[in-house]
């Protein structure tokens, strides 16, 4: 039977020559991620064992973007714990307010993440590293410990659904809407245990921001990871941000998949999905009269630079709704810079946003744009849980940058196209 | 080893958000993390919980977020062991690597009702639902997980140098 790329991947790390669907296995790790909410678990259990090295000082990156700028003593404290451990332990890819991004934004930029690496992070959306052709996870900080102590990590070999992308996008239909149509057809738990697969021909109208979201979400439908075929995109991207010696995995063409899902791009609408799971997907078209009081661009889902210029693209000459606040936030430093460059910093002020520094922030409820009883939010996050974003009382709309930004300036939940008239 | 409790019970997709609110990850401190427990859909769950219960849970239990902090904070909270039909990945591979005892069990999720009290065989995955006289098969862990869980959690597993 032949593998699928997942298992190639954990067959390579593993120092096997094939694996098979259930297989436990240890498997190599070429990278250890974890944040300032997840790392100081790790830091105590890493401690508490008497540890005293690291596996490898360049194969673990420490990213502190999810309550900085600190946003009270407690957070201060928590990542004063990891930043005392990078010190102590000389870790070369800690990052701090000044150089930090969103972790799953800023991985990538750096070129921290190659085709056909392995890589464990403590934070559920470790997936998104599956754009790159690489096998990655979400784990726990114990994971994070042991992973960091050994670089090793036990892992179940999963079975793995495919997609098979046909068709080019429409306009103003990005990524972020086919995740959240699939994941409206698949279910939260429609993929669990599972790799979910992205290949076909129409993999090639999609851009790395595009498989970079659509990876991201991957765990919203229950997967182990999400995984793009790799093409002549996914090569120039790795170039482009300074990798080298990097291995391409292929599905082998027995492989075997649980489902096989064809989808064509050029049905896929403006997709919203409504409170309070990812998978109640809808086209925006269908929602009916949602009014809004926030939204918030940004995120590892979509707070790269092609995410803003399509929100900057929608606000130029426009103003956001009287009734809205909106916020910005650019995922790490190098993008902040870029839209700057660009005068989409400037747009999005002067079409009344609020811009902040990197950080997750708002979208796990942790600061710079909490909500209130009775209040609803678009958002261009992955996740719309019950109190997700603030009050338990308050309701999340996932939604694309595009989306977003046409909504806050209508106050309610409409398509790019219909603030737009007609102007692509 | 065994767990014997009262069920307090949940529905399908329990996610990390509602065990632990992400506002309270400012701080990593178990007893701390336990007093928030469930808050947000259960205000009543920790002037109920007793030492000892059992959680019950529908499909996809523990979806979400990878923090540590949901099953550390259900365990300290005083629950012995969670069953649910399915458990989301991360939070299968946290709860066995600090050591909460979690059981797949779909029977036992969609029959066993709140108060009954339930009697959990961890060596062979049977559960026994005492009020009602019945029992469940859950999956017993591979071994290679048992072992993790023999060793005491997964560190330290890997200082008796069994990973």
């Amino acid at each position: 039977m032949g593998m699928t790329m997942t298992q190639k991947i954990l067959a390579a790390h593993a120092g096997l020559d094939h694996v098979s669907a259930g297989q436990l296995i240890k498997a190599k790790v070429d990278l250890v991620l974890g944040n300032d909410i997840t790392a100081p678990v790790a830091v105590n259990e890493f401690e508490k064992a008497g540890i005293e090295t690291v596996f490898d000082r360049d194969k673990i990156a420490l990213v502190m973007d999810h309550f900085t700028p600190n946003k009270d003593i407690k957070a201060a404290e928590q990542v004063k714990v990891v930043r005392d451990f990078a010190k102590k332990y000389k870790i070369t890819n800690f990052f701090d307010v000044g150089k930090v991004g969103v972790e799953h934004a800023l991985l990538p930029e750096m070129g921290l993440v190659k085709p056909g690496d392995l890589v464990i992070g403590a934070d559920s959306h470790t997936c998104t590293y599956g754009a790159l052709a690489a096998f990655s996870t979400g784990v726990g900080s114990t994971d994070m410990a042991a992973g960091m102590a050994t670089g090793m990590c036990w892992l179940k070999v999963p079975t793995a659904m495919r997609f098979v992308l046909t068709g080019k996008l429409k306009p103003w239909v990005s990524g972020k809407d086919v995740i959240l149509h699939i994941i409206g057809m698949t279910g939260v738990d429609g993929a669990l245990y599972q790799s979910m697969e992205f290949t076909g021909e129409g993999l090639g109208s999609l851009t790395m921001e595009d498989r970079l979201c659509m990876a991201n979400m991957a765990i919203e439908a229950g997967a182990k990871n999400g995984i793009f075929d790799y093409d002549e995109k996914t090569a120039q991207y790795a170039k482009e941000h300074g990798c080298a010696d990097w291995t391409v995995y292929k599905a082998d063409a027995d492989a075997e998949y649980t489902q096989t899902y064809e989808i064509d791009l050029s049905a896929i609408e403006p997709t919203v999905s409504l409170p309070h799971l990812p998978e109640n997907a809808k086209p925006v078209s269908d929602v009916g009269e949602i009014t809004i009081d926030q939204a918030v661009i940004g995120s590892c889902t979509n707070g790269r630079i092609e995410d803003l210029r399509a929100a900057a693209k929608i606000f130029e000459g426009k103003h956001v709704h009287e009734n809205v606040r909106c916020i910005v936030i650019p995922a790490t430093q190098k993008i902040m810079l870029q839209a700057m460059d660009e005068g989409l910093v400037k747009t999005f002020i002067e079409a009344g946003c609020a811009v902040s520094t990197p950080t997750c922030g708002p979208c796990l409820g942790g600061h710079m744009g909490i909500l209130a009883k009775g209040e609803r939010a678009v958002a261009t996050t992955n996740r719309n849980f019950v109190g997700r974003m603030g009050s338990t009382g308050s309701e999340v709309y996932l939604a694309s940058p595009a989306v977003a930004a046409a909504s806050a300036i209508a106050g309610k939940l409409v398509t790019p196209e219909s603030v737009l008239g007609g102007k692509a | 080893m065994n767990a014997t409790g009262t069920a307090i019970k949940y529905g399908d997709n329990i996610d990390t958000d509602v065990i632990i609110p992400a506002r309270y990850l400012n701080t990593s401190d178990p007893k701390e993390l336990a007093s928030h427990c469930m808050e947000d859909i259960d205000k009543g769950f920790l002037s109920r919980v007793q030492p000892g219960d059992i959680m019950v849970g529908g499909k996809n239990f523990g979806c979400g977020s990878s923090r540590e902090h949901a099953p550390i904070a259900i365990k300290e909270s005083g629950i012995s062991c969670v069953i649910a039909s399915t458990f989301a990945r991360i939070f299968y591979r946290n709860a066995i690597n600090i050591g909460l005892p979690i059981v797949e069990c779909p029977e036992a999720s969609e029959k066993i009702q709140a108060g009954d009290k339930v009697s959990v065989d961890f060596d062979t995955g049977v559960i026994t639902n005492v009020t009602r006289g019945e029992t469940y098969q859950g999956e017993p862990f591979p071994s290679f997980i048992q072992g993790i869980i023999a060793a005491g959690g997964l560190m330290n597993a890997i200082k008796a140098g069994a990973l």
